[in-house]
């Protein structure tokens, strides 16, 4: 997924003059998990360098750069560090295009590497889409594959909107079914990695049936969405499997066809539980697919605990927690 | 070994509150024309004295002196005086007209004209200013009808922001005016940003960023020195000091430390501090950094030191935190009354001419404010509801689109 990233930034900075790249540590050195590697060489010094530790004045100089006609990309090196941007995506960038009735925009992307699986403790693992979700202006993007990472990153560098990018760090390098241990799988030979060159885009906003079923719905996104796909198979029921790929915007169509067909809803993502955006997905299947639903949506996520270091596959919702839910919901005893 | 003293917390206070006289006792006023004017490209490390300094032209009889003296024309200084005039009638009469429960919100800049207007008239028609609220005299002084003013204050059917903005929080991109909004501060960084893709792009314009001295302590006014410094970018950074942050005196912002354009020294960023209310040397510091930053020699912080001589906004009554004298015994005057009273000297202004002037004004904003009742005052007239659910995507998805439904518009 990182050669997709970074080969959807060279694609970009090739077509585009307006795109250009800064963050802590893209620059010489490519970025501490390398998706900004040999930019800076091949394209040039302003058009790919180094920020100050600063994600608040990263965020701020985008903004001002999308003011003027650029279409800045930024890194916030770790989710886990964009609180300091805060309030600029929230007060600053979502709201810019409203009131000021159009006159400026942010079409500002901001890639930031997210959720766990990688021993990273409670600094280096958490997954704050839900923040971004209720935030209205700002669009939030998560791919699960590398095929996806590219289409949608030059979607999300190409859209008018500012887009937050969150990329399953977990991924990088392999997809990852929760089963931590299992020896490391790397890409190859996924049907997920096959990543054409040059340009093309996947829509923000329509999601992917990964897995076709009749007796439950699962929506999911990132990392979850392979955790989701192991537990599916392991526990043999017949799910239907949901890469919701971007949260705002949301498919609601997707979501509420195939919850019409299968009558049952689980949810899966790793960030904590209460107030995640697992309960916006909940409540839109009640009230859109009451009529059809044969039990209550259910919500597979991680604990209402800071990420654990020591506990992290206790805290982390693998493939035995999803698949006690998929067993739940269509009435298997386990 | 010595006995340690007791520990004690600080918590500064202005020297005086209601009731008590005035007092600035404390600010030392050097003579105008004192101050040495380097070239604009000079090495920042030769010039850490004068953010310590407060550069003047306009001496206490209102006669240009020294180095920084713009030697501006008299049909220059005129312009500059109109548009002060006209911010003021403006004021005067918004004010009025929120009192008159015409709309929910105004704030004056009274006192503090001349900051906006000399800075709106030395810079560029294509570059580009991140105002506060406090800088009205931008769009005067670039003759910004007042029509769409005062349609945005009254919120209504003729609003160019759609009702969607806090009255005064102003966006004109073409008159070089950024999209205001009520958090202070969260705009400095983009004037940076700005400034930057100006010179990446390798075109010629810059940015002016606007900041208020309480609002130095925000992180974004550091983080954008920071982002100004390291990137060399072409933009003038200011801090227009009026001494008062609602109803914290500027102490409370760390001026009994040090100065606020000394801010600068740690950013390596040349710094200057400005006598405010001299429509002069306001004009002078701007153009010294303007041209430095054309020279691809970077950033330059200004202080421009003046006085907030009314209220924070229609929500506050300063004489509850303040002597109701204290405007009136700031000792740098006015800045109407001094560029007026040196155009005066120059023999190119009189009373007569000036009254005649202040009363035209009046009948202008008289007659736009009127115009601006006849659509309709805030509640009476506003724009179509289904603005609401406009320009928050640039294509509202599907959330947007059955809301306004289930809204019925």
């Amino acid at each position: 997924m990182i050669k997709a990233l970074n080969d959807a930034l060279d694609v970009m900075l090739a077509r585009d003059p307006d795109v250009l790249i800064f963050g802590e540590d893209v620059g010489y050195f490519g970025g501490v998990f390398r998706v900004t590697d040999k930019l800076q060489a091949k394209h040039g010094l302003t058009r790919c360098f180094d920020a100050p530790i600063s994600e608040g004045g990263i965020v701020a100089t985008a903004i001002g750069m999308g003011a003027y006609g650029l279409r800045p990309v930024v890194e916030i090196q770790f989710a886990d560090y964009i609180l300091p941007a805060y309030d600029q995506i929230v007060s600053e960038a979502s709201r810019l295009r409203y009131r000021s009735n159009g006159e400026f925009i942010a079409p500002l992307t901001i890639r930031s590497p997210y959720g766990g699986g990688i021993y990273g403790g409670q600094t280096h693992s958490q997954s704050p889409e839900a923040i971004f979700a209720h935030v209205t202006g700002v669009k939030t993007v998560i791919p699960s594959t590398p095929y996806d990472a590219k289409g949608l990153l030059i979607a999300a560098i190409e859209c008018n909107d500012p887009v937050i990018f969150l990329e399953p760090k977990r991924l990088y390098n392999g997809p990852f079914d929760g089963h931590h241990d299992r020896p490391v799988t790397t890409w190859a030979g996924h049907p997920g990695a096959s990543v054409p060159e040059g340009h093309y885009t996947v829509p923000l906003g329509k999601a992917s049936v990964v897995r076709e079923g009749a007796d439950v719905t699962v929506l999911a996104y990132g990392t979850m969405v392979h955790v989701s796909a192991a537990a599916i198979e392991e526990s043999g029921v017949d799910a239907e499997l949901i890469d919701l790929r971007s949260i705002v915007p949301l498919d609601i169509e997707t979501i509420m066809a195939s919850v019409r067909k299968t009558g049952r809803c689980i949810v899966v993502h790793e960030a904590s539980r209460f107030g995640g955006f697992g309960g916006e997905l909940a409540a839109l299947v009640q009230e859109r697919c009451f009529y059809h639903l044969e039990s209550p949506v259910e919500r597979v996520a991680g604990w209402d605990t800071p990420y654990p270091h020591a506990f992290e596959w206790d805290y982390f919702p693998g493939p035995a927690r999803v698949g006690a839910a998929l067993r739940k919901i269509v009435g298997v005893c386990a | 070994m010595k006995p340690r003293s007791r520990l004690v917390l600080h918590v500064p206070v202005p020297p005086s509150r209601p009731g008590d006289k005035p007092d600035f006792s404390g600010l030392k006023v050097p003579e105008a024309g004192s101050v040495r004017r380097p070239k604009c490209d000079v090495a920042e490390g030769e010039i850490r004295d004068l953010p310590y300094a407060l550069i003047r032209v306009l001496d206490d009889e209102a006669h240009a002196q020294g180095p920084w003296n713009p030697k501006l024309s008299a049909d220059v200084l005129r312009r500059g005086l109109k548009a002060m005039l006209l911010t003021r009638a403006f004021d005067e009469r918004l004010f009025q007209v929120q009192r008159q429960g015409k709309t929910s919100f105004y704030m004056k800049s009274t006192g503090e004209e001349a900051i906006s207007v000399a800075s709106s008239m030395a810079l560029g028609a294509r570059d580009m200013c991140f105002p506060t609220y406090r800088f009205l005299g931008w769009l005067m002084a670039r003759a910004h009808p007042l029509a769409p003013l005062i349609n945005q204050i009254f919120s209504n059917a003729e609003d160019p922001l759609k009702g969607r903005q806090l009255p005064i929080l102003f966006s004109a991109r073409d008159y070089g005016f950024y999209s205001l909004s009520g958090n202070v501060g969260s705009r400095f960084g983009h004037a940076v940003g700005w400034a930057m893709a100006s010179a990446y792009k390798g075109d010629d314009r810059i940015a002016m960023g606007v900041i208020g001295e309480g609002t130095t302590a925000e992180g974004d006014f550091h983080e954008a020195l920071t982002f100004a410094s390291v990137y060399r970018a072409p933009v003038v950074l200011a801090v227009t000091n009026n001494q008062w942050a609602i109803s914290s005196f500027s102490g409370i912002a760390g001026a009994e430390a040090t100065t606020f354009a000394a801010k600068a020294l740690a950013y390596g960023v040349p710094g200057l501090r400005v006598d405010g209310n001299d429509f002069l040397a306001v004009w002078a510091a701007i153009r010294w950094a303007a041209e430095r930053a054309r020279l691809n020699c970077g950033a330059t912080l200004i202080e421009f030191f003046t006085y907030r001589a009314e209220g924070h906004s229609t929500s506050d009554d300063p004489t509850k935190y303040r002597p109701k004298e204290e405007a009136g015994a700031w000792p740098l005057g006015d800045p109407v009354e001094r560029l007026k009273k040196h155009l005066v000297n120059l023999g190119e202004w009189d009373d007569a001419r000036h009254d005649a002037l202040i009363a035209e004004l009046k009948e202008e904003v008289r007659a736009a404010v009127k115009e601006g009742e006849r659509t309709g005052v805030l509640g009476a007239s506003k724009p179509s509801v289904k603005e609401m659910f406009e320009e928050v995507f640039e294509e509202p998805d599907w959330r947007l689109i059955e809301q306004r439904r289930e809204f019925g518009v």
